[in-house]
């Protein structure tokens, strides 16, 4: 149970490997031990971030989840409710793709929006239906202010974002009175595993502060966070840009 | 023909303790008899049931998320006064106002009290509550000669202290968790009059508190002392410490010989609904507590005092919870042995140096403890303070506070608890395991839970 003072019994990360999922965490670790659900393929990295967690204190269980078989959330979250409530959840999986490859390969831009879009919406379909039945519980999704105006230099990660956008800030309205809760945080460049590489884009962040933010919102009871908080700003404006401006602009 | 009872009515509801924080949707449903209790716990599906009496415990004892919670108001019957015995037997939802109303024109006082008379039996035994005279007469279910319990497997056993003795301390504070409590059997305080014979002493900080009350409180059959929390420095402790015992009615003034047990309540006023939080900032409570202190008198011997002035002051508002505004308030309790008095101070400290907008503390000397493996109280020194929520230091304060204590040999107290955490509580309750021992004998399937229990992974 989330207690009376926004403290948090029980954490289910799921793509578990995921640096702002980690990093999550760690941030709640910080605070108090706690039970932490590392839902991820079954790589080294999952066993190097379990025993991370472990050493910081979480009593932490391992669990296969894999987005690119369809039988994989439902088995993820059985397996996971066996062991008690879940009060928070992060829906943090995701990949970026290649804009290269996705601007002609019909079936990377298929997997891709499988990956980003389809999965999570299966995710969070089985997560709130099994919370509603909890009667409490927030869902944190992933999304990307990517989606919030998708520019032709990764449109199609762009898009995968906008749907999960949707999808997740509708489901929060469906669970209205069912003591369930959905946050939706919408990042703007992370200093991560896949933006390893690539050059800052303005007001870049860290998987850190993504996490601070996720922590905050959920005590304070929030549906949407951006982080940096000045993107929520620079997206208003960008929103309304003209389009020929829109399209020369080097972001 | 015996017409059909009409089904116990089910509202799907939001719930939450006195203290207001951290509601969650439950199925309600009105109970009036046994029978109904039996139905509703063969219906429970897999997330179990609560009881629930008056919600006067400040966290989430009394609420289950997704589940099944029983209001127990309606179970109310006093089934039989044995005024030779000096002794009731009740349905677990009569409130204990309820008794003294009925019952102190008689004579008869309820043998423990809380700071408040809307609780109801059924909850005074699932928290085994104390109240001011607990150094003398312990805590509520020493009181008990038997109750009724319904268990997971919907059969009605009577327990007492010789009949399946371990089932009774369990549930002597198991807060609902060994079953539904449907009546019990309670030996009640004879009094000659309704009036208490209050001393009152104002003492200057907290090493002079701890020794007046070591010295004396055995004089006293009621003692309890309010501490200004917000006092720093010298001053730290500064408390108003009033202790008493029911006047005899031949110690009463001529006029009120007449009728010595006369006992009348009123509720004067309600808080409002919706108080801005924040309206308690540490400057009205300073000053608050200033005028406080210094109306006390600093020495005042035999003053007569009624029942709810003395026992319960705060009933004179309704919901007053409200005034700590929406967000809520935790109330923090705990114990530490005598010898640990250092930890107490420290505690203390840290309360009034963190600068969080307590009004007022309440420290009590506990008598002997009893055998429930998680009845709170235990021999050494209680504080009990109300914080309102806001700030994010507050649980971390909290979380600190609690090691200090279990690091003392001491313990929090359940019905007032809302965000300890699992592994201290193991620690604060070594005999947890006689607990759960029962509890897997009596309901091996958990039927009776909590977010309190999931919270403590109880
Ligand atoms: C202003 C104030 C002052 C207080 N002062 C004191 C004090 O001095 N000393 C003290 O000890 N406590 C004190 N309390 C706490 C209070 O006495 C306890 O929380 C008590 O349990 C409340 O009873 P209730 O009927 O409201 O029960 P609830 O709060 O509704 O329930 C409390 C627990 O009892 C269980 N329960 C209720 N009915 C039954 C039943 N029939 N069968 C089985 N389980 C049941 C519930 O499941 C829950 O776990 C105070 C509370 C307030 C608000
Ligand atoms: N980084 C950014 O700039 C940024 C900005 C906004 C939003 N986001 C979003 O934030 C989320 C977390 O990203 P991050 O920055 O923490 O990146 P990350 O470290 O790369 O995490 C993404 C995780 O997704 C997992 N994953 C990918 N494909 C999967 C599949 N088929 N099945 C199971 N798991 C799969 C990966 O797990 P494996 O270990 O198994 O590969 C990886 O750990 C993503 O949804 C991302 O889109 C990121």
């Amino acid at each position: 149970m989330i207690d009376a003072l926004g403290s948090v019994g029980s954490l289910l990360l799921v793509g578990g490997t995921s640096d702002i999922a980690v990093a999550t965490a760690h941030r709640y670790l910080r605070e108090r031990p706690l039970r932490v659900v590392v839902a991820a393929r079954d790589t080294p990295r999952r066993a190097a971030v379990a025993d991370q967690l472990s050493a910081a204190g979480g009593s932490v269980e391992v669990v296969d989840f894999d987005a690119d078989d369809p039988g994989s959330p439902e088995r993820m979250l059985a397996r996971v409710a066996a062991g008690g409530d879940v009060d928070v959840a992060l829906v943090a999986f995701g990949q970026l793709g290649n804009a290269e490859q996705l601007r002609s390969d019909a079936a990377a831009v298929a997997q891709l929006a499988r990956v980003n879009y389809v999965v999570p919406t299966v995710v969070g379909t089985v997560l709130a239906e099994h919370m509603r039945r909890q009667g409490h519980g927030v869902i944190v999704a992933l999304s990307s202010v990517a989606g919030e105006r998708p520019r032709a230099s990764n449109f199609v990660y762009g898009s995968t974002k906008a749907g999960l956008d949707a999808f997740y800030s509708g489901l929060s309205d469906s669970l209205a009175g069912s003591g369930v809760s959905v946050l939706v945080v919408r990042p703007g460049f992370v200093r991560s595993k896949m933006t390893a590489g690539m050059p800052d884009a303005p007001l870049a962040t860290t998987p850190e502060a993504v996490a601070e933010a996720i922590v905050s919102g959920i005590r304070r009871g929030r549906h949407t966070v951006w982080v940096p908080g000045a993107m929520r700003v620079v997206m208003s404006v960008l929103r309304h840009v003209p389009r020929p401006v829109f399209r020369r602009l080097p972001i | 023909m015996v017409e059909a009872l009409p089904a116990p009515p089910v509202d799907r509801r939001f719930l939450a303790g006195w203290g207001r924080t951290a509601p969650t949707p439950a199925e309600l449903v009105g109970v009036r008899t046994a029978e109904d209790v039996r139905a509703a716990v063969r219906r429970a599906g897999g997330r179990g049931v609560a009881a629930r009496g008056l919600a006067r415990s400040y966290g989430d004892a009394a609420q289950n998320a997704g589940g099944t919670v029983l209001d127990m108001a309606g179970l109310d019957q006093v089934r039989q006064v044995d005024l030779a015995a000096g002794a009731v037997e009740v349905d677990a939802g009569v409130p204990l106002d309820r008794l003294m109303s009925l019952l102190v024109p008689m004579g008869l006082f309820v043998p423990v009290t809380p700071g408040t008379r809307y609780v109801t039996v059924g909850g005074a035994i699932a928290a085994d509550i104390h109240g001011k005279n607990h150094h003398q007469a312990g805590s509520f279910c020493q009181h008990v000669d038997w109750l009724d319990l319904l268990t997971a497997d919907g059969q009605v056993r009577r327990v007492s202290p010789d009949a399946d003795p371990e089932l009774f301390w369990a549930t002597a504070g198991g807060m609902g968790l060994t079953g539904v409590v449907l009546a019990a059997r309670v030996r009640m305080k004879r009094i000659e009059s309704s009036q208490v014979l209050v001393d009152t002493d104002r003492t200057p900080d907290l090493a002079s508190l701890m020794a007046l009350l070591t010295e004396t409180d055995h004089l006293y059959d009621y003692s309890v002392a309010w501490i200004d929390c917000v006092a720093r420095g010298r001053r730290m402790g500064r408390s108003v410490l009033t202790r008493g015992r029911f006047a005899r009615r031949d110690e009463l003034p001529e006029k009120k010989q007449r009728d010595p047990l006369r006992y009348a309540t009123s509720v004067k006023l309600s808080a409002p609904d919706l108080f801005p939080p924040g309206l308690l900032n540490l400057g009205t409570v300073a000053a608050f507590n200033e005028v406080w202190y210094r109306k006390s008198p600093t020495r005042k011997r035999d003053q007569l005092q009624g029942i709810p002035t003395f026992f319960h002051p705060l009933d004179g508002v309704g919901e007053w919870n409200r005034i700590y505004g929406p967000r809520g308030f935790v109330q923090y309790q705990f114990v530490v042995p005598f010898g640990a008095e250092e930890a107490l101070r420290e505690a203390m400290l840290r309360i009034s140096s963190a600068g969080t907008a307590s009004f007022l503390a309440v420290l009590k000397r506990f008598g002997p403890a009893n055998p429930g493996p998680l009845s709170f109280p235990a021999p050494g020194w209680t504080l009990a303070l109300d914080i309102p929520v806001g700030g994010s230091r507050l649980a971390t304060l909290l979380d600190e506070l609690d090691q200090l204590v279990v690091e003392a040999g001491g313990k929090i107290y359940l019905a007032k608890d809302s965000r300890l955490r699992p592994e201290v509580f193991e620690r604060m309750y070594p005999d947890l395991g006689r607990f759960r021992a029962v509890r897997q004998r009596v309901d091996p399937d958990g039927v009776f839970t909590s977010d309190l229990a999931r919270r403590l992974s109880l």
